[in-house]
This record gives C-alpha cells, sequence and structure tokens, in this order.
C-alpha cells in the first residue's frame, strides 16, 4: 500500500514535469469540451438533444412546414381521422390539427423557456442572497419559500390564471412566479457550502463587494446542478401549461396550445382519439425530450456520479 | 425528541395562517362579483333588493380587513363557511370529498411503493440488464406524459375499445364517476367498485411511481458500494438479507423525502385525475371552485391540504429517524 503510494505520484510526476506535455494536454481541453464527449455517449441524452433541435426547427419554421393556417376550416370534415389530406385529420370545426400541433410548438417553447427564466432569476437572486449572508434574511426567505411550497402549486397556479385572465403572458407569469421554490433551495444549499472554500476567503481579503463575491466568483462554480435543473424545469413547465389548459385556465382557443387541443377533444375520445393522441404526443415528446438532455447533462457534468 | 415534534408542530401554525392568508387576498382580488354569483350567475342581472340582502348576509358591504378577520374568527372554530353555488356546508362537502380522495390515494400509494420499489431495487441490482434500461425509458416516459393525456389513454384502451368491440363484460373497467360506492374495511373495494377505482388509482400513481423508481435504482446503486454492505455479506448473511436489511433500508431515506416533497405533485396530479375521471374528490372538488370562484369552498379546501402537507412533511422529518439511527432529531448539531 505505501509503496504504490510513492511510487504512484512519483512517476506521474517524473512523466508530466520534464516537456510539459501532460499540463499542454489538459490545458487544452477544457471542461466544455470535456462535457460534450461524455454528453455524446449517453444515447438517451443525443435522442433528447436530437428531438429539440427538431422541436426548435419545427417553431422556427411553423409557417413554412404547416399546411395550413391554425384558424383556416373546412366545411363539412369536421373530426375526420388522419389522411393525406390532413395528416394528424381534423379537429371539432374542421380544422387541420397537423397545422395546429406545428404551431403549438412555438407556444410550448415560448412558453417554457421564459416561465423557467423568470423561475430562475427569481431563484437564483433570493437563493444567492440566503445562501450567502445567512441570518435573519435567511430565515426570511426560507420561511417565505415554506409559505408557498405548502400552498398546492396548482391551486396557486390556477386562481393566479383565473386572476390575470386567459392568455399565453398570464401562463408565463403564473409559472414563472410559481416555479422557483426548487431552484431557490438548491442555490441556496450550493451557496452555503461554497461561501466557507478558501477562495472566497481569498476574494474577501481582496477586499472585493459582497456582490462581486456572490455573482462572479461563487455562482460560476454553483452553475452545474442550476443548468441541469433549469433543463427539466422546462420540461415541467410545459407539462405544467398542458395541465392549466387542461383546467380551463391557460390560453384560449384559437391559440394552438397542445393541453387545450387534447381539452377541446376529450369529449370526442370515442369517435375520434386522434384528437388527443397528436396533440399529447407532442406534450409528451417534448417534456421527455428535455428530461433525457437534462439527465444527460447531470451525468456530464459530473462524473462521479456515474 | 418531543421538544422537537413540539417545536415543528408550532411552525405549522405561522406557515398554515400565512398561506392561507395569502391566498384569502388573491381570491378576493379575482375578478367577478360573488354577490352576483351567489344571486344566481353572473350573466343575468338579478334584483338589486336581492343583491343588499346577499351583501348583507355574508358581509361583503364590510371593509376588507373585517372580512378578513371574521373569515379567521370562523376558520378557527372549524366553521368553514357555505358554498356560494348551492349554500351546502365546506364543512361536509371537505367530510364527503376527503372520504372519497383518501380512498384513491391509498391505493395510489399502495401502487407507488409496491411497484415503485421494487422496480427500482431490481433495476439497481440488475445494473445495465434488458430489464434496467427499460426500467430507465418507462420511466422516464411515465414523468414525461401528461396525467390528463394517461387518463384518457387508459379510459381509451381499457373502456372504450372494449366497449365498442364487445369484449366480455368481465374486461370492461368504468371510466367515470365514482361507481356503486361499495367498500370494505373503508378502502378494500366490494361488488363492481374496482372497475370503477382501478383507472383512476393507476393513473393517480404514474408520476410519483415513476420518480420512487428511479429514486430507490440511484440511492440503491449507492448504498451497495457501502462497506457495510461488503461487511455484511463477509459475515455470512445471505445475499437477500443483504440487501433487504442492510440496503434497503438505508436506501430508503432519499426515496422517502422525495415522496414527502413530491406531496405537491402528487395533489396536481389528483386534481388532474379525479377531473378526467370525474371522481368526486377533493382534486375535482378544488379545480371546480376556484375556476367557478366558489371562495369558500376553494378556501376551506386548501386548507384542508395544507395543514395535511404540513403534517406529512412532518412525518418525513421523523421518519429519517426511524431509517436512520445515526440522526438525532433536534440533538446537538443544526436540525
Amino acid at each position: 500500500m505505501t509503496a504504490i503510494d510513492q511510487v504512484g505520484p512519483g512517476t506521474a510526476l517524473e512523466a508530466a514535469e520534464p516537456g510539459g506535455e501532460l499540463t499542454d494536454v489538459a490545458a487544452a481541453r477544457p471542461l466544455r469540451k470535456d462535457v460534450w464527449r461524455r454528453f455524446k455517449r449517453n444515447r438517451l441524452a443525443m435522442v433528447g438533444l436530437f428531438l429539440i433541435v427538431i422541436l426548435v426547427l419545427t417553431a422556427v419554421f411553423a409557417s413554412v412546414i404547416a399546411p395550413y393556417t391554425i384558424t383556416q376550416r373546412f366545411s363539412g370534415e369536421f373530426r375526420e381521422g388522419p389522411s393525406g389530406n390532413h395528416w394528424f385529420g381534423t379537429d371539432l370545426i374542421g380544422r387541420d390539427v397537423f397545422s395546429r400541433v406545428v404551431y403549438g410548438a412555438r407556444v410550448s417553447l415560448k412558453i417554457g423557456i421564459a416561465a423557467t427564466a423568470i423561475a430562475l432569476v427569481i431563484g437564483l437572486a433570493l437563493g444567492a442572497v440566503a445562501g450567502f449572508f445567512g441570518g435573519r434574511l435567511e430565515t426570511l426567505i426560507m420561511r417565505l419559500t415554506d409559505v408557498f411550497l405548502a400552498i398546492p402549486y396548482i391551486v396557486l397556479a390556477v386562481a393566479i390564471a383565473a386572476l390575470l385572465g386567459r392568455s399565453e403572458n398570464t401562463v408565463i407569469i403564473v409559472l414563472g412566479f410559481t416555479g422557483w421554490l426548487g431552484i431557490c433551495r438548491i442555490v441556496r444549499s450550493s451557496f452555503l457550502s461554497l461561501k466557507q472554500l478558501e477562495y472566497v476567503e481569498a476574494a474577501t481579503a481582496l477586499g472585493y463587494s459582497k456582490w462581486r463575491i456572490m455573482f462572479r466568483h461563487i455562482l460560476p462554480n454553483a452553475l452545474q446542478p442550476i443548468i441541469v435543473y433549469g433543463t427539466i424545469a422546462v420540461g415541467s413547465v410545459i407539462l405544467s401549461e398542458a395541465a392549466l389548459s387542461f383546467l380551463g385556465v391557460g390560453p384560449q382557443d384559437p391559440t394552438p396550445a397542445w393541453g387545450l387541443m387534447v381539452s377541446d377533444g376529450k369529449s370526442q375520445l370515442p369517435v375520434a382519439p386522434h384528437l388527443l393522441f397528436f396533440p399529447g404526443m407532442a406534450i409528451f415528446s417534448t417534456v421527455l425530450a428535455f428530461v433525457f438532455v437534462g439527465d444527460g447533462l447531470r451525468d456530464a457534468l459530473d462524473p462521479k456520479l456515474k | 425528541m418531543p421538544s422537537y415534534i413540539f417545536r415543528r408542530l408550532l411552525l405549522i401554525i405561522p406557515t398554515v395562517f400565512l398561506a392561507l392568508s395569502f391566498l384569502f387576498f388573491l381570491f378576493f382580488a379575482l375578478p367577478g362579483d360573488p354577490v352576483n354569483l351567489i344571486a344566481g350567475g353572473a350573466d343575468r342581472t338579478p334584483n338589486p333588493i336581492v343583491l343588499q340582502q346577499i351583501e348583507e348576509r355574508y358581509g361583503f358591504d364590510d371593509p376588507l380587513p373585517v372580512q378578513f378577520a371574521n373569515y379567521w374568527q370562523r376558520t378557527v372554530t372549524w366553521d368553514l363557511g357555505e358554498s356560494y353555488l348551492n349554500r351546502q356546508s365546506v364543512n361536509d362537502i371537505l367530510g364527503e370529498k376527503a372520504v372519497n380522495s383518501l380512498r384513491l390515494a391509498i391505493w395510489a400509494i399502495i401502487i407507488e411503493v409496491i411497484v415503485g420499489i421494487a422496480v427500482g431495487l431490481v433495476s439497481a441490482i440488475r445494473r445495465y440488464s434488458v430489464a434496467d434500461r427499460m426500467t430507465t425509458i418507462v420511466t422516464a416516459g411515465a414523468s414525461a406524459v401528461p396525467v390528463f393525456v394517461l387518463g384518457f389513454i387508459l379510459q381509451y384502451g381499457f373502456a372504450v375499445v372494449p366497449n365498442l368491440n364487445d369484449w366480455p363484460e368481465w374486461a370492461r373497467l368504468r371510466t367515470s364517476r365514482l361507481g356503486p360506492d361499495t367498500w370494505a374495511f373503508f378502502f378494500i373495494p366490494t361488488g363492481e367498485q374496482w372497475r370503477y377505482l382501478i383507472l383512476p388509482a393507476i393513473t393517480l400513481a404514474s408520476v410519483s411511481t415513476a420518480l420512487a423508481a428511479r429514486m430507490t435504482r440511484g440511492s440503491m446503486l449507492e448504498v451497495l458500494r457501502a462497506d457495510y454492505m461488503r461487511t455484511a455479506r463477509a459475515k455470512g448473511l445471505k445475499e437477500r438479507q443483504v440487501v433487504a436489511r442492510h440496503g434497503l433500508r438505508n436506501a430508503m431515506l432519499p426515496v422517502i423525502t422525495l415522496i414527502g416533497i413530491d406531496f405537491g405533485t402528487v395533489i396536481g396530479a389528483a386534481v388532474l385525475t379525479e377531473t378526467v375521471f370525474s371522481w368526486p374528490g377533493l382534486g375535482s372538488e378544488i379545480a371546480r371552485s376556484v375556476v367557478g370562484r366558489d371562495l369558500p369552498v376553494a378556501l376551506g379546501l386548501t386548507l384542508a391540504v395544507v395543514v395535511a402537507y404540513s403534517f406529512i412533511n412532518l412525518l418525513v422529518d421523523l421518519s429519517y429517524a426511524w431509517f436512520d439511527p445515526r440522526i438525532r432529531l433536534g440533538g446537538g448539531e443544526a436540525s
């Protein structure tokens, strides 16, 4: 045991020192590349990434991909099954379901990304302050999250949505302002442990301001769980958006929100299951994609976990 | 330990108070005049005398702080008011709906614990096997499918299709409402009841079962590497005992935290599941009352849920000590 210990570092040192080659190699391969290499090996994560790329392309080029507009009606073709003309069939009032699902990618992505961004900003700010400053401020913030955690999320969301009226922006606000609890706790606990490290002490000794230490020194080191959480959160936000639409407090009818389409088709389940199937599949594959990528990122960012 | 429980119980009071007060003002700001609602709907123009009577009866003419004080005065004495829509006492509604929700929840928890932990355990022991890979994909899928879409898929597959194709009677499940409401020992369905129970129970359990399985797998993998596992094997215990007593018990800790924290998700899932299956429980009633601005019902039922949530969190913390004797609650280290 001791023999190996003595030999081990010595040989490594000898190999590394003379030419300085090892250090060069390490420097030439930055963290980002390393993460990407590990991420690529994860098949599910790559499937997820592929799905997200398709989703983004669909959202960007919706007007090119969709054969019809979201409001165009075909008289006499009500809730017809999939056919050559209408790949996903038509809905209750004769609109092309495929076109609506394609445009729905825009709605979902917009809500998913915007709401997650709001939640991240709030959660990050409160969590960082709570973890870094501690004391009364921390108690206050953590009690606040406890109170909001105690309220069933869906009751809160439905109540705020009912208050603000039904629109895409309402859903973004609702999900943004109710989604910060988890991230706040994560950021707080990271800051709690990171602020005790030597480099923070060093930065304090150099006389840097607290805000600079918080956001320039500690935050970059606390980013990994935030990135993973944020990625998965986009998926859960899309899922929540669908739930709100289903309960009748999401966007209103001409908006091609997937959850709303499922909700509108629910009474037609026995005669026209396609009305639920296609938008349902769209939600499913989108959320799944973000979960896969989030999981892949976690494994890639922290190889010790595997 | 008892002082710890006492402190935690005391802490529940301000949390519940603040949460409910927040909702009170939030609901109060909701558009739509409750007076009109009570008088018979928002669209009609009722007799102004009737409106005034209602205002006086429910105290809507009082200033907001007075109403707020009155609300808490009533609530503290466990008088939750009556529904704006049909004048039914909220206490009665709560009692009636909570029972239905509880039965559904019991079955969902049974499914979650048995299926979730078993699948996670097998997945961890046979790591990288076909079963493990399947588990990874299926659990990810189950957490990504919207609860209501899953509900509709199950309805279609097990109730609509059998009915359309004239399957034998025993193979058909029911999709809507409570059913005959016949139970033995409070929660065991008798007679035809199981046909109504099984689909909503599976739907409600789906998300948390997937989470429990993933969590058990991850946690078990960690525990399997621990030194005490090697020690247990070395002292000649059977593999079964090693896994069950030394492994699983230690691996349960994060799983229990998750099940506790996840209660909010379960409530959300219950709202959706009960709405899809027209199951007359707390979830569907909360959704109905919040959307329909039926303030006393919404607040009363939410109160029950918030209190239940706080107690579950406390139980989760207490169960730590039971699962892991190293943890001494309220002791020397920060709790």
